[in-house]
Formats: C-alpha cells, structure tokens, sequence
C-alpha cells in the first residue's frame, strides 16, 4: 500500500499528490473511527457498571476479564484451562467447516453432474436449509453421543447453505467456457476439473466466510447441551454459578477467534484472488 | 496426416447432406436449419453470412460435432462426424479465456483435454504466440492483455492442436473496429499459408467478401442456402488481395450490393 504510494509519488503532480494525501487521510480516518468505537464500547462496558448505572453482576466488566483469564488459565483438578476449553471449539469449529466444504462441494458436483437428482432434491435442500439446526441439540447428544453431537452441529448447521452456495456458483460458470471445453472433445470430468471447480473458486471463497461463522455456531450451541470442555460449555457453566467474569472472558475469547478466522480468511482470498 | 491425399476427383473435406437441426422445448419444436446441402473443399475460405438467429452457429457447432442433426448427415473427410475431433477447431466469437490459467496455459488448453503430449503443445503454444507478438507475454494473465491481444491467444489455442479445418464464429464481433480489420488481415494470412479450411460465420458483409473466396447466403429462420457466390479478385500478380486491400478493389462495393440486397436487411427495433 505505503510501497505504491511512493512508488506513484516520485514524478507525480501535485494534483495527484494532494489526491493521494486525501485517499491516505480517508483510509486513516476509517481505521480511527473504527478503533475510536471499541474505545467507546469498552469504556461504558467498564463505567456503567462501576458507577451502578447497570448492575455490575449483570455485565461484568472489561478489566475484570484480565485478571478471570489468569485465573482461568491454571487448570485445576476439577477445571480444565481455558486454553484447553479454546482448542477444543477452535478444533470443533475448524473440522466442521472443513467438512462442510468438502462435503458440500462433493454433493454439489453430484448435482451438477446429475441434473435429475438437483431436481428431485432441490426443495428438500432448501426446506433443510431453512430448518433451525439448533433445534437438533438434544437430539444428536441422544443420536451421537458427546463429543460427536458438537461436530455433527458444527457441520450440520454450515452443509446445506454451503451446498447451495457451491451449486449456484457452479451454475453461474460462463456456459460459453463450457462449451469451448466441448470443442476440444472434452469429456464431463474434465469439464468439471478444468472449467467448474477453478472457476468456482470465488464462490469457495465466499462459502467459506459464510460457514466458518456459522461452524463456530454449532460448535458453541452443541457445547451448551453437552459438552464438560470447550468455551460453550465455559459460558453454561458460568451462568449456572453466576459468575459473569467466567461469561465475559469466554465471550471474549470467541469474539477474538472469530477476528483471526476473519482475517485468516481475507488473507487466502487475498492471495488467491491475486491470480486472477 | 495429409489434409486430402485423394487426390485427383476432389472429395469434400466438409460436407452437410440435407441437414435439418431442430430445437426442442416444452412450447413446441423450433426449426433452426432446413434443408443445408453444402460442401467445402479442402483449403478452401468460405464464408457463411445471414441476419442473427438464422442458425448461422448452430451450422458451425454441427460441423463440430458439438450437435448432431435431427436429420441429414455431416461429413468430415468423407466420414460422419460424431463428436468433436482433432481435426476441426472451433474458434468462438469471444475470447472465453480462463482468468485463472496464464496465456501459455490457456493456449494448451485443447492439447491438454485431448490428452496430448504437453511438452510439445507447450513448445507448439509458445511458438504460435511468438509469431503473433505475444512472446513476451506468455505468463501474463489474460486480464492484463488487450482484446485484440486475447483474441491472438484464442487462435494460437484453436491452431495449437493442429486442425485441417477452422471454424471461426464471428471472431472479431467483440472488438473495435480498427483492432478487427488489423486482425482479419492478420488471421487470414495466417490460415491462408497454413492451408486451412476455413468456414467462417459472420453478418458482416464486407467482412466476408474481404476474407473468404466463396461467400453462402442463408436465409431467415429456419436457415436454408439461398445462395452461394464465389468472391474473385482481379490483381495484376494474381494473388488474392489482403482483406483490408481488397475493401478498395472495384469488385468489392459490386459484392457488396448483390449481397445486401439478399440478405433483405430490415432494420429493426
């Protein structure tokens, strides 16, 4: 970014300098502005309770959380660290996701390269699209046990949205591509090989944003139900014993998660999307 | 593979019998082309004109083997045409590169489906781009070239696994005009020394007498050959004027008149 600006400066206008200099004062009024709200947001989440305008149980506050997070960190005899409680949704997140878009990819392809069975199964898809997944909870900590009940949320909640996705990318591919493949002689799975899946990559990319949110979703959800480890199950069990230190962290914990996936996803799109 | 080792009594490389293509949908059959009886010899430029939607593509895509005929039969060589082969390339009316493939790998695209030996489609690819002045821009990505430019990689990939016969599907139609008639002479002279045959589909009139030596008249849907004029120029060495030269012969505006008034352009809309 700085490295273009220098680059376009040596021999510029000075129109176009003080053109820069306004672009450069723009981005940085935007990063300002953006800290300047969590500024904000962090300041009345400590206030507001000190001065018992809201009731500090309630909310908790944000210079609580450090010292709960020390705390949290020492596993006891009767309590896991929080570290370990992090792994263990990040691993539960990262698998169902995961899973997600290679099943979801794979039951696309089977669309595409069957269209009768699109057909057939496209209003269930949605229907199941549709259904609150959360719904299930209980019902596959029954099915699937503990530990297999979060992953199966994870990827229950993400499969179907994804599969739609994917599908409806495949069917945005440029027909005319397809059918310069075709007077090649190209056979179906090397139209899917070499046009539909690298032209789908924009679509995997945005697929993948939209589940990996909803993946830590299920996770989160699947661990109030069930599980004696991980930040859901951190939260449940704070609400039950009314510590809202415990609550905070654990949420704060997530909300940090959800930024380095964030980020971690812009990046790939970023270095994918240099390629086209 | 000789392109005609006949010989003597000149079999078509290209032959349409009484080819009628009919579209399917629930609202009933829509007839595309009636009736086409065509032949194309070998190293023959032909040019297939006609008002858009006359089926002038569906031609096209039938002599690739991409359709089959509802009725009458396709002949390449003297054989049926079954599926798409070797030997005819298809160049559409845009460019279609993949965004995600480099110049040189778009342009090995066909080598690559048909599964042949990369290292020579690769040598092959690299140069035709040369010749067309593109050498150095082998690794670039299509978005940083120019649509002239991306059309030259869309020749060198239907040239780069060898066809006897070239289709071209109003190739130029999605570039500027001076772009256009820069590569029309450019394509013309290319496929002219390589021996091709050529069919080429096209409303431009004056694109058509400009590059082909026999230009065929289709009628309004459903498509039938209405007529069929051979295009000669007269030039002091006897050789076929460049297309861009040959818009300034004297033959050119006669052709022209004859064509347009078969055409029955109507303007509409």
């Amino acid at each position: 970014m700085s490295k273009a600006d220098s680059a376009a400066v040596a021999g510029a206008s000075p129109q176009y300098r003080e053109w820069l200099r306004r672009e450069r004062r723009g981005r940085l009024a935007v990063r300002a502005t953006q800290l300047a709200l969590l500024l904000v947001f962090l300041v009345l989440w400590e206030v507001l309770p000190k001065a018992h305008i809201v009731n500090p149980t309630l909310t908790s506050y944000p210079s609580a959380l450090w010292p709960t997070f020390l705390e949290l960190l020492k596993a006891t005899s009767r309590e896991a660290s929080i570290l370990t409680h992090t792994g263990s949704t990040v691993l539960a997140t990262v698998l169902g996701f995961t899973a997600a878009m290679v099943l979801g990819t794979a039951i696309a392809a089977a669309l595409w390269w069957w269209n009768s069975l699109y057909k057939v199964l496209d209003p269930y898809l949605v229907v199941a699209n549709a259904m609150p997944k959360t719904a299930f909870v209980p019902i596959f900590y029954i099915w699937l046990g503990a530990t297999m009940s979060i992953y199966g949320m994870s990827l229950a909640i993400s499969l179907f949205i994804t599969i739609l996705m994917i599908y409806s990318g495949f069917q945005g591919i440029d027909p005319n591509k397809v059918k310069l493949a075709q007077t090649f002689g190209a056979s179906k799975g090397q139209i899917l090989m070499k046009v539909v899946l690298p032209g789908s990559v924009p679509t995997f990319i945005a697929a993948l944003k939209v589940n990996a949110g909803l993946s830590l979703v299920g996770v989160v959800v699947g661990e109030f139900q069930s599980a004696s480890l991980g930040l859901g199950y951190l939260i449940q069990y704070g609400s039950q014993i009314f510590k809202m230190n415990i609550v905070m962290t654990a949420i704060t914990v997530l909300a940090v998660f959800s930024s380095v996936m964030y980020l971690a996803i812009s990046w790939l799109e970023a270095a994918v999307m240099r390629r086209r | 593979m000789p392109a005609s080792a006949t010989g003597g009594a000149v079999s078509p490389k290209v032959e349409l019998r009484n080819v009628d293509l009919r579209y399917f949908g629930l609202e009933g059959e829509t007839e595309a082309l009636k009736g086409i009886s065509l032949s194309v010899a070998a190293g023959e430029f032909v040019a297939i004109i006609g008002q858009s939607g006359c089926g002038k593509s569906t031609l096209l895509s039938l002599i690739s083997g991409i359709l089959t005929p509802t009725e009458g039969r396709v002949l390449v060589d003297g054989k049926p045409v079954t599926g798409p082969t070797r030997k005819v390339g298809y160049m559409l009316q845009q460019d279609y590169l993949f965004e995600w493939r480099t110049i040189l790998e778009n342009a090995v695209l066909g080598a690559e489906i048909q599964g042949a030996n990369m290292t020579k489609a690769r040598a092959r690819a690299a140069a035709l781009l040369t010749k067309y002045g593109l050498g150095q821009f082998l690794h670039y990505l299509p978005r940083q070239l120019s649509g002239g430019m991306r059309q030259r990689v869309a020749l060198a990939r239907t040239l780069c696994t060898e066809p006897d016969v070239v289709l071209l599907d109003e190739p130029f139609s999605a570039l500027d005009s001076q772009t256009r008639l820069a590569l029309a002479d450019e394509v013309t002279e290319i496929l002219r020394r390589e021996g091709k045959t050529v069919i080429l589909v096209t409303h431009d009139i004056g694109e058509a007498i400009s590059m082909a030596e026999r230009v065929v008249v289709l009628s309004r849907r459903p498509g039938q050959v209405k007529s069929d004029h051979p295009i000669r120029f007269a030039t002091p060495n006897g050789h076929r004027p460049a297309p861009f030269a040959a818009r300034n012969a004297p033959e050119f505006n006669r052709y022209f008149n004859t064509l347009w008034q078969e055409l029955e352009v109507h303007v509409e809309g």
